[in-house]
């Protein structure tokens, strides 16, 4: 019995959102700073400057639509921008500003607001 | 004799109260505007999440930044450079519709008298810690073509995603840039847009990988959008 609960408590902590190895606490103090701007104080697409963007932000809330992306290509938009990943330049390269390990803390602050 | 004394007395005060006619700069700075902006660099490596807690743009290279003449005049009116303030979340609060900006939360500038006003402007244009970056800066002012610029600073590189380059066009998250050619010099808008992070290390400006011709290209925007400003 203690043994299966032991297994379920690995697999609980291994599996799902888990993948993005980032910091997600510090990713969500990130994410405030540098992307509710657009992607909006709840993520879900409707920042202030959403109104007057010719395309939409993507809404970070949408659980279809992000779990679509893997974490490498979520990695790519924010360092590199919406043109590394085929989308909109109005998303910009945030890679000369974050260090690798910040954009992997956003990732994981991502992998909660979609999915948790 | 006492109409002499008087004299006399009258002048010492004058002659005493002249340095005052000339306000202290420095004083000023540090009693005035330091509670909000920086205006010594910093002395450790700032983390980007501190970005949060900034209440205005960091003045401590504001010589290298800024011309004196709109220094002197936006000290004594104030305008709203940022739409949402100098930390956006701060100033935003979210509806069904999405964000938008709480105008109840944005502070105002405080305004200052025109002699209070040339001296903080004289103090802060001797701040300049970044004289050599701006001489390695080859950027000259050139016309462009206004629609032309429009279309690179919107559709080509995303600038209008968060900056307003006329009063009604553009997005709110970052300064106005319609009065950018007028507030700033031209040297810094071009080396500010090429590196940003050199300037301000946990600035909300993205770094892009703009080539001196790209720079130059959106810097000749904002000399010219300026020039359209009464």
């Amino acid at each position: 019995m203690k043994g299966t609960i032991a297994i379920a408590l690995l697999v609980a902590l291994t599996a799902g959102p888990a993948l993005a190895a980032g910091d997600a606490r510090r990713g969500k103090a990130l994410y405030q700073v540098y992307c509710t701007q657009c992607h909006g104080l709840e993520g879900n697409g409707k920042g202030v400057n959403a109104a007057t963007m010719a395309v939409q932000p993507r809404d970070h809330t949408d659980r279809g639509e992000m779990s679509a992306r893997t974490d490498e290509e979520l990695f790519l938009a924010i360092q590199q921008g919406g043109k590394a990943v085929n989308k909109s330049v109005l998303m910009p390269a945030w890679g000369g500003n974050l260090s690798n390990e910040d954009i992997d803390a956003l990732v994981a602050y991502l992998r909660e607001l979609c999915c948790r | 004799m006492v109409r002499g004394h008087l004299v006399c007395a009258a002048l010492a005060i004058a002659l005493l109260a002249a340095p005052d006619a000339g306000a202290d700069g420095a004083a000023l700075v540090a009693e005035r505007c330091a509670s909000c902006h920086a205006i010594e660099p910093p002395a450790a490596p700032q983390d980007p999440v501190a970005r949060a807690e900034r209440k205005g743009p960091p003045l401590h290279y504001a010589g290298n930044k800024f011309q004196r003449d709109w220094l002197v005049a936006w000290l004594q009116a104030p305008t709203r450079i940022r739409p949402a303030g100098v930390h956006p979340p701060t100033h935003v609060k979210a509806t069904p519709q999405g964000d938008v900006i709480d105008p109840a939360t944005l502070p105002e500038h405080p305004k200052l008298s025109a002699d209070e006003a040339r001296a903080v402007a004289d103090h802060l244009m001797a701040l300049r810690p970044f004289d050599e970056r701006i001489a390695a800066q080859s950027y000259q002012p050139q016309p462009i073509a206004l629609r032309m610029g429009q279309m690179n600073f919107g559709k080509f590189k995303g600038c209008d995603a968060c900056h307003r380059d006329a009063p009604d066009r553009g997005g709110v998250s970052g300064p106005e840039l319609y009065t950018a050619g007028k507030r700033l010099q031209p040297a810094f808008i071009a080396s500010f847009i090429a590196d940003p992070v050199a300037w301000d290390p946990i600035t909300v400006m993205p770094k892009a990988d703009l080539s001196d011709a790209e720079v130059a290209k959106l810097a000749n925007y904002l000399m010219a959008i300026a020039k359209e400003q009464p």
